[in-house]
């Protein structure tokens, strides 16, 4: 779960990590407005949203007095800011509000899990205020890492030998070892699976900060963080996936027109992958779970149709344990009860796939023998549509 | 021959008495598993499903002599204390089917593993194996898979069926089948079941089944080279934009690392012939099989 600058700056700070001192976050011009007084008349107004690049977006502005703050507040809040991550934009609904801070220099901190070595790793480089990944191809040298062992944790000598290898500057590298303590500690603390400081920002009275703040929280352990669990609504970019999530189904937004229902991750994106072969464009990912009962299908149905670009949908099931006499028996029901107006392709395989495939015959739904033919079907009948 | 499991095997069953556990339990029973023991915390005593639970996975090892464990224990009840508990109780074979366990805990879990050593963790979020006409632990439905010369080895369930299923219709059985998980801290990956393939002597060929994300595939790629066996491949999610997890949380491309272009070049240059569709495999496996001479 990715959680927005202002909340994963609550996190740094409830670990003793330093950032700039802020007045909160705003909806309305009016809040920003007092938000700046709060701040003694000047203040850096942040777009909250999940993208990087909003500098040049025009999504971080200064003010110098609260009514200019307030002026930028109305430009800004409900605007539609285009990045180069997010090109179609994003609408800002709420602003941070923080201390200007005079920057002297710029560094990059990271962690990550890194899967080869099955260890997190702190990524330290001297130039900060840019795209990582950027800096990784074209000056590889400027990043150091450091693995962190999770039996023994993190000595000083390390977090000290990573900052120099990384060509901080001297005078701010006891400053940098106590911030970088500090974030692994906010890191594991709240079970993040990304926590990013771009910039690291040395300022002209000589403190080290957190000038941005990135942070993703590991989807799997947020049962024992009900801290977080306010978040889990602004994390949302998709209206449908907030549906999907609320109801616990793996659903991703993709933006064709043929609606995808299936079984496994992996069955789920090769369904995809043969709708895109046979020229047609997924509209979504949707793992509808093991069993595939009536109810769970209808729910699925649901969310899939309420995207409305869906022209179509493909459902696939492989039915092992749960047989695809079953499963099909299970589709029609949830199928029997909807208003549907657009056509639905069944491919059932597996375990008596044959039977299956007899009681799909006797309904109105498509059947298809092969995932291959069940694609091409598919979007056959939704260009056919168009 | 085949892989990691047999007839031998004698299975302990952690979390029998949940819904899961429970139901599975039954499967691998009918399909033949020696399923030797349970193990619920506080029903000792019990019996579940005829089989008698322990409140330890120590005690079950030591009154039944079992040497492999599955875990069916939910993420909430903390499987990955399951897994370490497997572990200490001396169990070489550990299968964890459970989905959701915080990525931080199997970082933990797996360096304890490499620091132990003698330890085959299998998972985490995964369907566990099968050695058709043998054994088969986890939730693999049996009656798709017959015994025969197809290694199989793939980070995802149902698409492992579909592959298997089509390979059972075409008359290639398998040797073993192995899923080793969606997630990005697996304990056993590509890398480490290939050399299991290449040494059985009943395995002719093997498909791998890998998906985008991290970079095992390509890990995976660097030791077929040195393979005598041939090896089929198949890459899913080649369609999937960059950024977005796709259902596994180890199924997503993030920056350059993870693309299925990455993937299917190391692996073609590795020797190995990289299906397009899940539909064609059986005819490559088979004609791997001829051209080997076997």
């Amino acid at each position: 779960m990715k959680i927005h600058e202002y909340q994963a700056k609550e996190v740094l700070a409830r670990y003793g990590v330093a950032v700039p001192a802020n007045a909160g976050v705003a909806a309305t011009p009016a809040e920003v407005r007092a938000a700046v007084e709060k701040l003694g008349g000047t203040g850096v107004v942040k777009a909250q949203v999940h993208s990087g690049g909003r500098g040049k977006a025009g999504g971080i502005k200064v003010a110098k007095s609260p009514e200019e703050a307030e002026q930028i507040a109305q430009d800004m809040l409900g605007m539609i800011l285009k990045t180069h991550q997010v090109p179609q934009g994003i609408k800002v609904e709420k602003v941070l509000i923080e201390e200007p801070i005079a920057i002297i220099k710029e560094y990059y901190l990271g962690i990550v899990p890194d899967r080869d070595s099955q260890r997190d790793v702190i990524i330290v480089s001297a130039k900060g205020g840019m795209d990582i990944e950027a800096v990784a191809e074209e000056d590889p040298d400027a990043i150091a890492r450091l693995p962190i062992d999770p039996l023994l944790g993190l000595t000083d000598f390390q977090l000290r030998q990573v900052c120099y290898d990384a060509k901080l500057d001297m005078s701010v590298v006891n400053k940098a070892v106590v911030f970088l303590r500090q974030l692994v500690n906010a890191y594991i603390g709240s079970d993040a699976v990304l926590a990013e400081i771009n910039p690291l920002a040395v300022t002209e009275d000589g403190r080290v900060l957190a000038a941005d703040a990135k942070f993703e929280i590991d989807d799997s352990a947020m049962y024992r963080h009900p801290e977080f669990a306010a978040y889990a609504e602004e994390s949302e970019e998709d209206a449908i996936e907030a549906v999907a999530h609320k109801q616990d189904i793996a659903y991703v937004r993709l933006g064709g027109d043929v609606g995808i229902i299936c079984n496994g991750a992996g069955l789920t994106m090769t369904t995809m992958d043969e709708v895109k072969r046979a020229g047609g464009h997924p509209a979504n990912f949707l793992d509808v779970g093991g069993g595939a009962q009536a109810d769970r299908v209808r729910n699925c149905l649901g969310i899939v149709l309420s995207d409305p670009n869906v022209k179509g949908v493909l459902i696939n099931i492989f039915g092992g344990i749960t047989r695809c006499d079953e499963v099909a028996n299970g589709v029609i029901a949830a199928t029997k009860s909807m208003d549907i107006k657009v056509p639905i392709v069944v491919r059932l395989a597996g375990t008596r796939a044959e039977e299956g495939a007899e009681i799909l015959a006797q309904s109105k739904l498509i059947p298809a023998g092969t995932m291959q033919s069940a694609a091409a079907k598919i979007v056959e009948l939704v260009a056919a549509a168009a | 021959m085949s892989i990691l499991i047999d007839e031998n095997t004698r299975v302990v069953v952690q979390g029998i008495t949940g819904r899961d556990g429970g139901f599975h339990t039954l499967q691998m029973i009918e399909y033949g598993t020696k399923v030797v023991a349970g193990t619920t915390p506080g029903k000792g005593g019990q019996t579940a499903q005829g089989v008698p639970v322990y409140n330890t996975v120590r005690e079950a090892v030591k009154e039944t002599g079992a040497n492999a464990s599955v875990i069916f224990v939910p993420a909430k009840l903390n499987a990955g204390d399951a897994i370490l508990e497997a572990v200490d109780s001396g169990i070489p074979l550990v299968i964890c089917i459970t989905e959701g366990v915080p990525n931080e805990d199997m970082i933990k879990v797996n360096a304890i593993i490499r620091q132990r050593g003698g330890v085959r963790l299998i998972g985490p979020n995964c369907p566990g194996l099968i050695s058709p006409g043998k054994s088969k632990i986890g939730i693999i439905p049996g009656s798709i898979f017959t015994p025969g010369p197809v290694g199989l080895v793939s980070r995802s369930g149902t698409l492992t069926y579909e592959i298997a299923d089509e390979l059972t219709r075409a008359g290639l059985g398998q040797s073993s089948g192995v899923g080793i998980g969606g997630d990005p801290m697996i304990g056993t990956k590509f890398v480490d079941v290939l050399p299991m393939f290449e040494a059985d002597p009943q395995t002719q060929v093997v498909v791998m089944v890998g998906e985008i994300g991290g970079s095992d595939e390509e890990a995976g790629a660097k030791y077929i080279k040195r393979m005598k066996k041939p090896v089929i491949g198949f890459i899913s999610g080649r369609t999937a934009p960059p950024g977005k997890r796709m259902g596994h949380a180890g199924a997503i491309i993030s920056g350059s690392t993870g693309t299925p272009q990455a993937k299917v070049a190391a692996l073609e240059a590795a020797g190995v012939i990289v299906a397009n569709t899940t539909q064609e495999i059986p005819e490559l496996v088979r004609q791997a099989i001829s051209r080997s001479g076997r």
